[in-house]
Order: structure tokens, then C-alpha cells, then sequence
């Protein structure tokens, strides 16, 4: 830039031939000083991050510097309370229920990924197929991870019903119990309900993530595997896996992180009963920070989710760093 | 334009004509909360009065109807944001733990208690913190035992059982048969803790002493819980450990359970039903209903009902149109034609309504919903009622010391547990 005021020949014109009709004396306009700023790399930088920066400001910080503040103070419904320092998470620690939560959330996490995991890569080995309808196939599994939650967790709760199950008529019918099975009023056979559903709905997630990493390798590689004499079993593990290492990494942080933070599934299925025992630690959060107004104690409780997700994420990015760096 | 359309339009004209400005700005909505009833008609009733009441009082007001379970969020969502309906239906003794966020309504509850016969102690209890009320009594729904007459006929009870063991002997027989007792103990608003609490009180437990401390590690508490354990085992539909409070009600409508504790309306579901609801003799379900009161224990027969009010919030800038409304809806007319609708199922919060031409017409067997309330404790008893009594009530405390021992938990450790959550709120 830097042009203005400079005089520029008229475009079809003479030049600067006397007789050249006198245009209007250039400001130094507007957009000549927005076009300097757009050469200031550091403000346009700024500029265009300043959007972005609002946005996680408002929606991110914000609330995130709320929950800190709640839990560290004694804030209930209609009561703005005090600085209580380290209280609530002492007390939370102290508190049989959330104990029972937290691991009940590892448990869960640690379960539902593994079967995710297991049975995404499966499904997406036999998606990478050629076969007749393959489309249509890969269309419909994305079928549980479509519909939201809320609603077919809600038909997995009827599935389930302590009076109604069509599972345990199902089951009775066929001859394979005598007595119902009590999915979701016994605390075990919930917990195991709650990751089954879990796992049909997020199953999807990792098999079209998958598909995607498996559609990347290089048939070539197979092929000269192949004629090295390799057998199926030996070409997934010393072909495909190593090259599918970084995808599936980045999907079971994805998935750690939803999973350990999920509150919809446990809410509709088993409302964290019988007696506490399916709670996790987001639906405890909420029994004891909304549904009971002790908003301090409940944004504590929450808090713990941070640690543990903090390391499991960092643990799993460092060692996709080693991998990407190998 | 002319000076005369201006007024027209701008409805001026009206006003001049009636010689006063209107109540309330146009465009005013009064936004009121409920639950959804278990009488469906009552709402269908509740829609209409707010026709007519928008055109009574000149703003739109406006019914929201959602899940019991999900109104506590709700009012504490509401109450935090400063916003949301300027009238909340308020359970139990809610009143106490959101007092900071209500108005307090003295003036239309003294209006209300002298015009209708005085309130019920428990619709004034909940309502009123210290000498203030904090939310407008409405309604107690009681909770009666609903059971299949012919079933324990066959049993050889021609009454119903009047002490818990004698019920826990019925129970077992009609278990037996595969007519097993409905009882929830999962975390629900209505009827897990108006079967728990009673039961604690009926043996003679309590979760506090008169002066508000922790009093449940007692030997009467112990002895429920154990009670808890046994009926449960003998007499119960095991899968009532994740009940909520509809799944009584379509498990006794649908012949799975023998008696519940229940409001009205399984019984007035059966009767308005009765071309499809039938037992398994092909006739009408309603037939077979009948309804006996919770029975007694050691430490005597109390019952536990769910009584509602009214709550004006505090955030609200229609507090005037939203007296005005309640001093409208709780009045006889308007409440009486809702009452009527409700068939026993709702009883009223004052004692003018056990005089209602309604129970002159009652079929016999909802005849005993009409002085049911005369037999209620208040949760948190022995001691006064508090919004600490109201966090343990959200906290399912009570429900889940027997939920506990049903699962296996030792009476006196499911009694324990209690104790310390209880000491954690209490002190």
C-alpha cells in the first residue's frame, strides 16, 4: 500500500499529458487505512482470532470460571453464599454416594470404550468390504448415533421395563429364564444395561472413524504382505494396526471424554437408582447441584471430572505425539 | 389519520370509554407452571380457566405442564437465572428450601384459610416459613391402598390387612398366587416417600428430635427397615427398585400387582377406561378396586400426603397480576370446577372442600379420599418443618435407607447410612 496520494496514470489515458482531466485530490482514505492495518500481520492476526477468542470467552471461560467459583463456595438456590475454600470437595470426598459415582464412571468408561473399541473396529473391517448394498449398510449403522439420545434411551428404558421388558418376555418365552431378570432395579445388572446402550449408540462413532483410517492404507501393502504369505490375523496386526494406531487413538480420547462426562443415558435409564447405585458423576452433580439447589456442592462434584480427563487426554496425546514422531 | 381512527387503533378509545387505564400493560403474560396431572381432564379444565381468567383479568396467562420429577430443576434453573414462569407449582414442603425466591402471599392466605374453612395443617406447614407464607396452599393428593377386592378374597382377607404384619401375610399368599404388592422405592417424587416415611413413623422411628436434630438411629427405625427387608422379599414386585410413580399404576391397570399405594387415579383411569380396562374375568377393572388406608405399626397409622401450593417468584415484575390470579383461581368458582374434574383424586387444601356436593355423588370406594388428610405427618417430623427437611426429601435419604436394606444392605448399616447423611444436613 503506501500509495496514496501518489499520482496514478488514467487508465485509456494520457498519462500525465497536459490536459488530463484533474480528478478530485485523493484523501487519505478510509480504505487506505484499513488496507494498511490488513498489512499489520500481528492486528489482522488479532482481528481475525478476536471472533473465536469471544466466543470460547463467553461460552467456555465463562462458565468454566463459574463452576470454579461455585465450587469453592457455599452457594445454594436463591442463596449466593460464601468463600468455603476446599469444603465441598472435602465433603464430596468424604460422601459414600460419590465415591460410589466415581467409580461407577470409571467403570463404565473403561467398559463402553472397550466394547466400542472392539466392536467398531470389527464392523468397520467388514464395512471396507466389497459387497452388494454397501452404501445403504454404512448409512443405516449410523442410525443409534443419529437419533438422540434422550429418545433411544427412552426405548431402551421401555426394553428394560421392571414389569414390561419385552427382553425378559422375550427371554421367559423362549424358554431361557424362569424368573425376570431385573435389569434395571438391581445396581449390577443396571450398570451393565447402561453400557450395553452406551455401546449401541457409540459403536457407530468408531466403526465410520475407522472405516475412514482403514480407507487411507494402501492396498499395495496388503497385497505384498499377502504374497510374503501373511495370513489375515497377521496382516491386521502388522499392516493395518500399526497404521491405524493415530485414528483410533484420537477416537477413544474422543470417546473417554464423552463417555466419562455423559449424563443423558444414566439420567433416562436409571435416574442413578436403585438407591444411588448407577449414579455417575455428571448425574450426581446434577441430583445434588439442581434437582436439590446445593449449586456449590454440585459444581464441585463436577470438578472431579477435570483431573482425571485432563491426564487420560494428555497421556493419550503425548503418545500419539511418540507415534507421529516414530 | 384522523384523531378519531387513532384512538381506534391504538385502543385508546376503550379505555377513555371505560375511564380508567387497564389493569395491566398490553401484551402481559402471566406464565404459570405445573405438573402434569395424573387426571389428565384436570389440565384440559386448567386450559380453558386460562381463557377465561386472560380475558378476566387483561394479560394472556398461560399453563405449562411438565414431569413432577422434573420441577425442583426447573425452580432451581429459574430462581438462579432470575427468569422463567412467574407462578410455580410447588410439592411437599419445597416452599421452605426456595424461600428466598418467593413472594411472601400472607394476604391471600389469610383471604384463603378464612373464606374456605382454615387450612390442613400440612398444606399450612409446608407453606409457611416462620409467620410467613412463602407459597398459597392448592391441594393435597392423597395416598390411599389400592387393591384388587377379589384377589385377596381369594386369599382369605375379606378386609383389608389392618397392621403391616398382617399385610405382610397377605402379601406373601398373594405372591404366591403371582399377584404380588407395587411398591416403588426408587428415586420419585410422590409414591416412594409416601410409602417411606410412614413406614419409619409407623414403627416408631423419626429422622429428627422436636428440636430439629438427627434422631433415626433408633430401634423403631431399625425394625421398619427390617419389616422393609421381609415384605419385600415375600410380598413384592422385586422390579419396584426402579419404579417411578406412573409404573403402579400400569402395572396394577395392566394386573401385574395386587395393591399399591397410590392417589386416585388408578382408580379413576379404570373407571373412565372401563370399556378397555377389564380384569381377568373380562369385566370392568373398576369393579374390583377398592381403597384402605396405610396400616398400623408399633408407633401408630400415619400417612404421608402430598400436598401443593402455589409460589409466586421473587424475579417475577408481574407480582401483582400473578395475586391477582391466584386470588382468582383458588377461589371457590373457578377451583371448585377443577375439583370437580378431579374426582377425589385432589382433595383441597382447606377444609371447606370435605363439604363439596361431590362426595355426595362419589362412587363408594373413592369415599375415603375425602378426610384422608387428617391423618399426615410432616416430613422431617418430630422436628419443625425446614428446608433442611426438604433437602433430605430431595436427597431421597429416607427412601434409600430401605432401598438399601432391600438390597441386601444390614437393617442397622442401611440404618446407620441415614444416619450420617442425615448429619451432614442436620448437624
Amino acid at each position: 500500500m503506501g500509495e496514496s496520494g501518489v499520482k496514478k496514470p488514467i487508465a485509456g489515458g494520457a498519462g500525465d499529458a497536459v490536459g488530463a482531466v484533474a480528478l478530485p485530490h485523493p484523501r487519505t482514505s478510509r480504505p487506505a487505512r484499513q488496507g494498511a492495518m490488513l498489512e499489520n500481520e500481528r492486528l489482522l492476526a488479532a482481528v481475525l482470532l478476536a471472533p473465536t477468542v469471544l466466543l470460547l470467552g463467553v461460552f467456555i471461560a465463562y462458565p468454566f470460571v463459574m463452576g470454579v467459583w461455585l465450587a469453592l463456595s457455599s452457594t445454594s438456590v436463591g442463596n449466593p453464599g460464601q468463600f468455603v475454600g476446599l469444603k465441598n470437595f472435602i465433603k464430596a470426598f468424604n460422601d459414600s454416594i460419590f465415591r460410589t459415582a466415581f467409580w461407577n464412571t470409571v467403570w463404565y468408561t473403561a467398559w463402553a470404550t472397550v466394547f466400542k473399541l472392539v466392536l467398531g473396529m470389527w464392523l468397520a473391517l467388514l464395512l471396507n468390504r466389497n459387497f452388494r448394498g454397501k452404501r445403504l449398510v454404512r448409512a443405516s449403522m449410523l442410525l443409534p448415533f443419529i437419533v438422540p439420545t434422550v429418545l433411544s434411551t427412552f426405548a431402551w428404558r421401555w426394553m428394560f421395563d421392571p414389569t414390561f421388558s419385552v427382553l425378559n418376555w422375550l427371554l421367559y418365552r423362549t424358554g431361557a429364564i424362569t424368573t425376570k431378570l431385573p435389569f434395571l432395579s438391581d445396581g449390577v445388572y443396571g450398570m451393565w444395561c447402561a453400557i450395553a446402550v452406551n455401546t449401541w449408540r457409540g459403536m457407530p462413532f468408531f466403526a465410520i472413524t475407522l472405516l475412514a483410517g482403514l480407507q487411507t492404507i494402501n492396498p499395495d501393502l496388503h497385497e505384498a504382505a499377502s504374497l510374503d504369505g501373511a495370513n489375515g490375523w497377521k496382516r491386521f496386526w502388522n499392516v493395518t494396526w500399526p497404521l491405524l494406531k493415530p485414528v483410533t487413538l484420537v477416537v477413544v480420547v474422543f470417546s473417554v471424554i464423552q463417555t466419562f462426562s455423559d449424563f443423558q443415558l444414566i439420567y433416562v435409564l436409571t435416574g442413578g437408582g436403585p438407591a444411588n447405585s448407577t449414579h455417575l458423576i455428571a448425574t450426581y452433580a446434577y441430583q445434588i447441584g439442581v434437582a436439590t439447589g446445593l449449586l456449590g456442592e454440585g459444581a464441585a462434584i463436577s470438578l472431579f471430572m477435570l483431573p482425571v480427563l485432563f491426564i487420560v487426554v494428555w497421556v493419550q496425546l503425548r503418545y500419539l505425539r511418540r507415534l507421529e514422531n516414530a | 389519520m384522523r384523531r378519531r381512527t387513532f384512538l381506534k387503533v391504538t385502543g385508546m378509545a376503550g379505555i377513555l370509554a371505560a375511564h380508567r387505564a387497564p389493569a395491566f400493560a398490553q401484551g402481559t403474560k402471566l406464565h404459570v407452571l405445573r405438573w402434569n396431572d395424573f387426571i389428565p381432564a384436570c389440565d384440559v379444565e386448567l386450559k380453558k380457566q386460562a381463557v377465561e381468567a386472560s380475558k378476566l383479568l387483561g394479560a394472556e396467562v398461560q399453563f405449562e405442564f411438565i414431569n413432577a420429577n422434573d420441577l425442583q430443576p426447573r425452580i432451581t434453573a429459574a430462581i438462579q437465572s432470575q427468569s422463567g414462569p412467574d407462578i410455580i407449582h410447588m410439592l411437599h414442603n419445597w416452599p421452605h428450601l426456595y424461600e428466598n425466591g418467593l413472594v411472601e402471599v400472607n394476604d391471600l392466605a389469610e383471604w384463603q384459610g378464612k373464606e374456605q374453612g382454615g387450612f390442613y395443617a400440612q398444606s399450612e406447614a409446608y407453606t409457611k416459613v416462620g409467620s410467613r407464607f412463602m407459597a398459597l396452599p392448592h391441594s393435597i393428593v392423597p395416598g390411599l391402598i389400592a387393591y384388587r377386592k377379589s384377589w385377596l378374597d381369594e386369599v382369605g382377607a375379606t378386609t383389608f390387612p389392618k397392621t403391616y404384619d398382617d399385610l405382610r401375610a397377605v402379601g406373601a399368599k398373594l405372591k404366591k398366587k403371582g399377584h404380588p404388592y407395587g411398591q416403588t422405592l426408587g428415586h420419585t417424587f410422590g409414591d416412594a416417600p409416601a410409602w417411606a416415611y410412614p413406614l419409619l413413623w409407623n414403627f416408631g422411628g423419626m429422622e429428627t428430635d422436636r428440636s430439629g436434630k438427627t434422631a433415626i438411629d433408633s430401634k423403631g427405625s431399625v425394625e421398619a427397615v427390617k419389616f422393609m427387608q421381609a415384605f419385600w422379599k415375600d410380598a413384592c414386585d422385586e422390579g419396584g427398585l426402579a419404579w417411578d410413580d406412573t409404573n403402579n399404576n400400569r402395572a396394577f391397570l395392566g394386573g401385574e400387582i395386587s395393591a399399591t399405594l397410590n392417589g386416585a387415579s388408578i382408580y379413576i383411569a379404570a373407571k373412565r377406561g372401563q370399556e378397555k380396562i377389564k380384569d381377568d374375568k373380562g369385566e370392568p377393572l373398576v369393579r374390583d378396586i377398592l381403597h384402605a388406608r396405610l396400616p398400623a405399626g408399633p408407633g401408630g397409622s400415619w400417612s404421608y400426603h402430598t400436598a401443593f401450593a402455589h409460589g409466586v417468584m421473587k424475579y417475577t415484575k408481574n407480582v401483582k397480576l400473578a395475586k391477582d390470579f391466584l386470588k382468582w383461581f383458588h377461589g371457590a368458582g373457578p377451583y371448585g370446577r377443577w375439583f370437580e374434574v378431579a374426582e377425589g383424586f385432589s382433595i383441597g387444601s382447606t377444609k371447606q372442600w370435605e363439604r363439596a356436593p361431590l362426595w355426595n355423588t362419589i362412587d363408594e370406594p373413592m369415599k375415603g379420599f375425602k378426610t384422608a388428610a387428617d391423618n399426615s405427618r410432616v416430613i422431617g417430623h418430630a422436628g419443625p418443618p425446614s428446608g433442611k427437611a426438604t433437602e433430605v426429601y430431595s436427597k431421597y435419604v429416607i427412601v434409600d435407607m430401605f432401598a438399601k436394606g432391600v438390597q441386601g444392605t444390614k437393617a442397622e448399616d442401611a440404618v446407620k447410612w441415614a444416619e450420617v447423611e442425615l448429619k451432614k444436613i442436620y448437624g
